[in-house]
């Protein structure tokens, strides 16, 4: 009796390979659908906020990138435990594959916010909670892509990098709370699931802008992993027919 | 439906103009350089690969 549908089946490399490939187009247009209509509500729809001007239009990227460096820090966390538990191949490829991006996010949140804090507050920068929270995340990112550089063994680095993940990771709630925690410049969330302090244009033209964000880290992502199983699967024969076979 | 009545005020967006323009413009240029680097290292490890691969068969080979 087999199951239909088995997890442990895509979790192998051979098969994850092509399906990642597959789907990096769709990943790829969507990010492209859902940027261009998030842009168009919040850049050339959106009214003004009554207390910031335009210099509010930030937020469209600023929180994308933020949720999106913190999302995918979990989502590495996770993977890293399923890797320390089970032992899985896949795991320690999508750590990897996936914290480029998000290095990328924490410091694109850094830097929209530096940009949107000077006019606001007067200061690029505070060493405040949710601002240096934020900041140890991208040294938690550049930590730990320099420590599986570091090792040259890909399976004690997928552990030391594993573990490193899973004790950063009591980072996280810190930067979503720290607004609630201490008192802070930072403006309190907001977004959340009962009500909004947004104006329904805004709300969803930064929610479309979350969804391209999110659509591009997995499409990067998958095309990054890909890469990596290519490389770490070098002597098996799936990766050999696929050389063997001119992909581009 | 539009906002704003001219391209220059599009521009100047309030007078935040740098600062909205300085977030919009590194985050255009950070998505858009990633997934370059990405598909460059994709072409150069591929291509790497498959002349390692070429080599261990001459090796057998021989």
């Amino acid at each position: 009796m087999t199951r239909r549908f088995n997890l442990y089946h895509f979790a192998s490399p051979a098969t994850f390979y092509p399906l990642a490939g597959a789907l990096i187009p769709w990943f790829a247009a969507a990010s492209v659908l859902f940027g261009l209509a998030g842009l168009y509500l919040g850049m050339l729809v959106a009214p003004t906020d009554f207390q910031q001007g335009e210099g509010y239009r930030i937020i469209f990227i600023h929180v994308p990138a933020s949720w999106m460096s913190m999302f995918i820090y979990l989502v590495m966390a996770f993977w890293a435990a399923i890797g320390l538990a089970f032992n899985t191949r896949l795991s320690g490829m999508m750590t990897q594959a996936l914290a480029p991006t998000g290095a990328l996010m924490a410091f694109l949140s850094l830097w929209t916010g530096a940009l949107w804090g000077k006019p606001m507050w007067g200061t690029w920068w505070v060493w405040d909670a949710r601002l240096t929270s934020e900041l140890i995340l991208l040294f938690l990112y550049i930590g730990y892509m320099a420590l599986v550089a570091a090792i040259d063994d890909p399976r004690r680095a997928d552990k030391a990098g594993g573990l490193l993940l899973l004790v950063g990771v009591v980072n996280v709630p810190i930067i979503y709370f720290s607004v609630k925690w201490w008192n802070t410049l930072h403006q309190g969330s907001s977004v959340n699931l009962t009500k909004s302090s947004m104006a329904e244009t805004m709300l969803w033209g930064m929610l479309l802008m979350a969804m391209c964000f999110w659509m591009y880290a997995i499409a990067v992502a998958f095309a990054r992993v890909r890469t990596i199983m290519l490389e770490r699967e070098r002597h098996t024969d799936w990766v050999k027919a696929i050389l063997a076979g001119g992909e581009k | 439906m539009i906002y704003w009545n001219s391209f220059s005020d599009f521009l100047h967006m309030g007078g935040y103009g740098l600062y909205v323009w300085g977030s919009f413009g590194v985050t255009a240029a950070v998505m858009t350089i990633e997934p370059i680097l990405v598909a460059r290292n994709r072409k150069a490890t591929l291509s790497r690969l498959k002349r390692q691969m070429r080599a261990e068969a001459r090796n057998t080979a021989e």
